[in-house]
């Protein structure tokens, strides 16, 4: 059995498999159930200063995508709305409970000194394991001059970052918004700033969706809707090239990342851990199903490194951010086509009409003996996958290598780049 | 073959003297369970998860089976996107008895063995459902969504008020001509209304269906009009500018066994009819033993609703086996969780009755000889019976048109009325289609033949051919 613990920006779990801020680390009833279901760590959800906030209702919007519930889902929730006094006896009292299971607590006031360090200096009276700096959610918050109105601005982030690792010894994680156009230009303030890690994403801002009867979007409150923080399956491609963009970054310094954003299952897991993340936080996975979706979590990542003989995380973290590159490296002269297994084929067509109409008119659709058969047009097939992705048949279609003899070639150095004609 | 008179010989049961033949063998709500859809609708939230199961195939095999060619993944992607309208509409334009035909259609052989679910997943969308999902909603909507053409001042005469005859009366209306319907009978539906079982018809979806397809206008229908009686194709030719034939089989095949003159030996169709415009289920009478004779879904039918209506033994014979059986493999199966037994390779030898009324009925075991030909094996058996149904086909009658001079010339091949592809007979002004035609016996086929022959009545009547 693989070893799964970790240890990132100097707090140690179990596993990798943490909870991130969001309702369900709101208490230490759910916290309690998350660490008898098997939960790795914590990052309690995000406190303030007292006087609490107030929430509405209704919270969530959702996207559902053809009947599967949940695709993505967003919230226009505030920070926690319970008194700090509360939140900070109950953090207190889980990690006495539970001293093994990682306890970071994320952290959001006014983007002044005074108030970071004080809230520090309380939330280290819980024996914590470190904080997480809440510069992301782009919702409510944010209107209040915090949250990702603080995470948008690199010096911001560096100075509130600072503040607190002179105020504090915790370790402190800051979590950095995807409401950027370039993710590095926060991340390289947060390791400026002294930060021990990042945590990303944040949510994304969004509007699900609108209600066409009452013309507004959803979800709505009596009446009204405002832009929320969009998360769940959806967000997991946008994640994992923020999460890469950092690892391989040479300025962000290998800078322990705990990676988020729509991650289901232990495959996602592992997919942001070979991207460079030492631990991975899951909100809305939970929230769709209950915290026992960490036991195949675990086992499943377990029996999975088992198979490929890894023994710990570090044996593979960040194996796939040495093939992340920029386009200009990928190899010019590389030649797939498409091969259909005649067998397998249901007939259903469709990888002819995507290539026919949207692509590269490449898939030939026949009869043979009346029966639909469905041909790939060698000469025509630029390699695109498009086929294979349409085709509901696993293993239907296939992307066949061609051996063209050619070397591999870089865009920078191939005679077709203008740069390298002769006139 | 003989007709016995003494039962004795082969009556397992000779201590009952008369035939158990009764009324009110159920309680009032076993009727209601009984014939009340043996298929349910599917909710709206089934509805979606099925619509999603449809890959929206392009150039789709299920478009192909459907012989109403109904654009089937358009009308399920319209299912899926709640467009429910747009859904119905895309069936009803191409097939108008589009909720029949999701109730009544064999479509195990039809759109859903072509499903490439099928082939993928060996279980199709249930298309099916999805269909009647979708005429549901409209038709509980009280949407009316067809709309005449302008008229043309011409008047088609349709005889037969079924589906081949309402569906080319429709689509005529829709082109803008106006319609008479002449009906032998009481009631518009044809089949439909007389002759579909009554579990996969409540409701009084026939009327509700019907109404719905009348509502466009322009249509006349004239009801106790025999075609060869009260009135004749030389006079309709005469009086209307096209004619349309939709009279369907009118004769039941019937047993050439002796003995069939017995009370209690009844042609299924007759008793199937009775049924469907029965009031009040109780009263209909039904006997204990019900043996049912041939192999298409007229047997199945009547096997089931007998043994709904509370027989206790009904036995279906057919004289070759399941594979031969017209009835798909579904019905089958259907008429078996019915509690129905099926024996197969037996065909009627004698009929036994005494004081008139049938007893007993023997059977000749039977096989394939080599080269391929039906034979009995001599071996019998018999069993006791209080209704014998027969169910071994229907015939086109030519009587109608015989008496007529005009349909002298109407050309009548292998037993049905010789069409072209456009379901023009040999008369150039007269059409013809539905089971009157040869090909399969289909609800859905006869809708395609009406709409079809609508569509070049239309073309001929407007001097394009």
């Amino acid at each position: 059995m693989a070893d799964l613990s970790c240890k990132i920006g100097g707090v140690s779990a179990p596993n990798p498999f943490w909870l991130a801020s969001a309702p369900p680390t709101d208490k230490e009833y759910n916290v309690h159930r998350a660490f008898r279901a098997g939960w790795g760590g914590v990052v309690w959800k995000t406190l303030g200063e007292d006087p609490p906030v107030v929430n509405v209702t209704s919270r969530y919007g959702a996207v559902h995508h053809q009947g599967q519930r949940l695709a993505g889902f967003n919230n226009i929730e505030l920070i926690t709305d319970r008194p700090l006094d509360i939140n900070l006896r109950e953090i207190k009292q889980v990690k006495r409970d539970w001293p093994d299971r990682a306890m970071i607590v994320s952290l959001m006031v006014p983007c002044e000194e005074e108030p970071w360090r004080r809230i520090l200096a309380a939330v280290e009276d819980t024996n914590a394991d470190g904080v997480e700096l809440n510069f992301g959610c782009p919702h409510g918050m944010s209107e209040r001059g915090m949250g990702s109105a603080v995470g948008q601005v690199p010096e911001y982030i560096e100075m509130v970052t600072r503040w607190c690792k002179s105020h504090t010894n915790m370790p402190v994680f800051v979590k950095l918004t995807p409401n950027v156009t370039n993710i590095l230009g926060p991340a390289h303030a947060a390791v400026t700033g002294g930060a021990d890690a990042v945590s990303l994403i944040n949510t994304i801002n969004s509007i699900t969706n609108v209600n066409l009867d009452a013309m507004a979007p959803e979800p709505m409150v009596n009446g009204k809707g405002a832009h929320g923080g969009y998360c769940g399956p959806a967000v997991k491609p946008i994640a994992l090239a923020m999460v890469a963009e950092i690892a391989r970054d040479a300025e962000c310094r290998n800078i322990p990342i705990s990676g988020i954003g729509g991650i289901s299952n232990w495959r996602d897991a592992a997919e942001f851990i070979a991207l460079g993340a030492g631990s991975v936080q899951i909100c809305t996975a939970a929230m769709h199903y209950g915290f026992r979706i960490v036991d195949d979590m675990i086992e499943g990542l377990s029996n999975w490194m088992d198979s490929k003989g890894y023994r710990t995380l570090a044996d593979f973290r960040g194996a796939a951010s040495r093939n992340y590159v920029d386009w200009g490296a990928l190899d010019i002269n590389y030649e797939l086509i498409a091969s259909i297994d005649q067998q397998a084929c249901i007939k259903c067509g469709l990888c002819h009409i995507a290539c026919e109409d949207t692509s590269h008119q490449a898939i030939a659709a026949t009869r043979s003996n009346g029966d639909r058969r469905y041909e790939v047009i060698d000469e025509e097939c630029v390699g695109c996958n498009l086929c294979m992705h349409v085709c509901p048949v696993d293993g239907c279609i296939t992307m066949q290598p061609v051996d063209n003899g050619k070397p591999y070639t870089v865009w920078g150095d191939d005679p077709r780049n203008p740069a390298n004609m002769q006139d | 073959m003989t007709q016995q008179t003494d039962p004795t010989d082969n009556g397992p049961n000779p201590t009952q003297t008369a035939p158990d033949i009764t009324a009110g063998r159920l309680g009032t709500a076993d009727y209601a369970a009984n014939f009340d859809d043996a298929k349910p609708p599917l909710g709206h939230r089934r509805a979606l998860v099925e619509a999603a199961r449809c890959h929206f195939c392009y150039d789709a095999p299920c478009i192909e089976a459907c012989p109403t060619a109904i654009d089937i993944p358009a009308f399920i992607a319209k299912i899926a996107s709640d467009n429910l309208k747009g859904s119905a509409l895309e069936i009803l334009n191409a097939n108008i008895f589009g909720g029949m035909c999701a109730r009544v259609c064999p479509t195990e052989i039809l759109c859903e063995q072509a499903c490439v679910r099928t082939a993928q997943d060996g279980k199709p969308v249930k298309i099916g459902l999805l269909q009647r999902h979708a005429t549901d909603w409209l038709f509980d909507a009280g949407i009316r969504p067809f709309e005449r053409a302008p008229a043309s001042g011409k008047t088609v005469a349709i005889v037969g008020a079924g589906p081949a005859g309402l569906s080319c009366a429709h689509r005529l209306a829709m082109l803008g001509h106006n319609v008479v319907v002449y009906e032998a009978r009481e009631k518009s539906g044809g089949l439909n209304e007389y002759g579909i079982a009554a579990y996969k018809v409540p409701d009084g979806f026939a009327q509700r269906e019907l109404d719905f397809i009348l509502s466009i206008g322009g249509i006349e229908i004239r009801h106790n009009q025999r075609l060869g009686h009260d009135v004749t194709l030389t006079k309709l030719r005469h009086q209307y500018d096209a004619v349309f034939l939709g009279i369907g089989l009118a004769g039941g095949r019937g047993l050439d066994t002796q003995g069939n003159g017995l009370g209690g030996v009844h042609a299924a169709v007759d008793y199937i009819a009775e049924l469907r415009q029965s009031k009040d289920l109780a009263k209909l009478p039904v006997g204990r033993n019900v043996v049912v004779i041939g192999g298409g879904n007229t047997a199945i039918d009547i096997a089931i609703q007998s043994k709904r209506l509370g027989a206790e033994i009904v036995t279906l014979v057919y004289r070759r086996g399941a594979e031969q059986m017209s009835a798909t493999g579904h019905e089958q199966e259907f008429a078996q969780v019915n509690g129905v037994t099926i024996i197969h390779w037996a065909q009627p030898a004698a009929i036994a009755g005494k004081d008139g009324h049938v007893r007993s009925i023997s059977f000749e075991r039977t096989t394939l000889t080599p080269d391929g030909r039906l034979d009995g094996t001599g071996e019998h058996f018999a069993l006791p019976v209080d209704v014998v149904f027969t169910a071994i086909g229907q015939l086109f009658m030519t009587e109608p048109i015989a008496a007529d001079d005009a349909a002298s010339s109407l050309v009548i091949r292998d037993g049905a009325i010789a069409v072209d592809d456009e379901r023009q007979t040999s008369l150039p002004d007269v059409f013809a289609g539905g089971d009157c035609i040869s090909g399969v016996d289909l609800t859905v086929q006869a809708v395609e033949d009406g709409k079809q022959a609508a569509i070049a009545i239309d073309r001929r009547l407007r001097g394009q051919v």
